[in-house]
């Protein structure tokens, strides 16, 4: 079966292959061919074209930072910018190391909201103060440290195809 | 102090510079000073607790040291600070500072007595 709302072609035994591997990437293409019902060769022939299509951004490992001893704040800061900047405020504090996620939103007014981190709150303030209020377009900034946090994860490819039983 | 110095302190700096307002930690009120004269105005327009949060950080006198450059000025915000006041009355206080500052540096020196 193919599904011609997604951009690049994929058949329902990619979707499997996929769903496996946000499970757990570290699994041999035996273990996920025998779930799958395909060979081995194939799971790989698949997570290639996959890979190579981007679809298949990265593997990598989720860290418990706090176990590993980092002492890190978080922080989710809302920009309120000029319209005609916000793309490249939003565009800067992309590249920004202690930001790790950009957002923009078309609501009463332009926002960009974004994860921050920093090592402490002076951290964070400097970051803010001089590194995102002087760039052009920034009307004014709320930011909210994070003080716990109930749920982390990231969006499984079975959560989006509904009616696909996988 | 020579006119050189004065026109140095007086001068508009660059946008990333400039001082930027917040209320508290991370949270940006929108209102900023490139110069002097605009950190003067700005005493009076921004919420109070701006220049609270500021001014006990020790915030202001930084800037106005390393910014401005202007270490007299810098050395009387750091007295306000040792009056403790807070609200309308420190908005007061720094702005009779900063704007006698202001006067002093932008009105022509008196002439000579004999």
């Amino acid at each position: 079966m193919r599904r011609k709302n997604i951009a690049l072609s994929l058949d329902a035994k990619d979707l499997e292959i996929l769903k496996a591997l946000q499970e757990d990437s570290r699994q041999t293409y035996t273990a996920i061919g025998k779930r799958v019902g395909i060979a081995h060769s194939t799971v790989y022939d698949r997570v290639r074209r996959m890979e190579l299509q981007k679809v298949i951004k990265n593997y990598t490992a989720l860290v418990d930072l706090e176990k590993a001893g980092v002492k890190k704040i978080m922080a989710i800061m809302t920009v309120y910018t000029d319209p005609k900047e916000a793309e490249r405020v939003a565009e800067k504090l992309a590249q920004s190391p202690e930001v790790l996620e950009v957002y923009t939103s078309l609501s009463d007014e332009l926002l960009i909201m974004a994860k921050v981190v920093a090592a402490s709150q002076e951290g964070l303030h400097a970051f803010v103060a001089n590194s995102v209020a002087p760039l052009n377009g920034v009307l004014r900034i709320r930011t909210s440290i994070v003080t716990r946090k109930l749920k982390e994860t990231h969006l499984l490819i079975s959560d989006c195809l509904e009616g696909l039983h996988l | 102090m020579s006119s050189e110095t004065g026109s140095k302190i007086l001068r508009a700096v660059p946008r990333e510079k400039a001082f930027y307002f917040f209320t508290s930690i991370g949270n940006y009120s929108g209102v900023s000073a490139s110069s002097l004269k605009e950190f003067m105005e700005r005493i009076n327009e921004v919420n109070v607790k701006s220049l609270e949060f500021h001014l006990y950080r020790g915030d202001f006198e930084k800037w106005i040291a390393e910014v401005l450059e202007d270490a007299w000025l810098a050395g009387e915000v750091r007295r306000v600070q040792k009056f403790g006041l807070m609200g309308e009355p420190l908005r007061n206080q720094l702005y009779v500072t900063v704007s006698r500052r202001f006067k002093r540096l932008t009105s022509p020196p008196s002439p000579i007595q004999f």
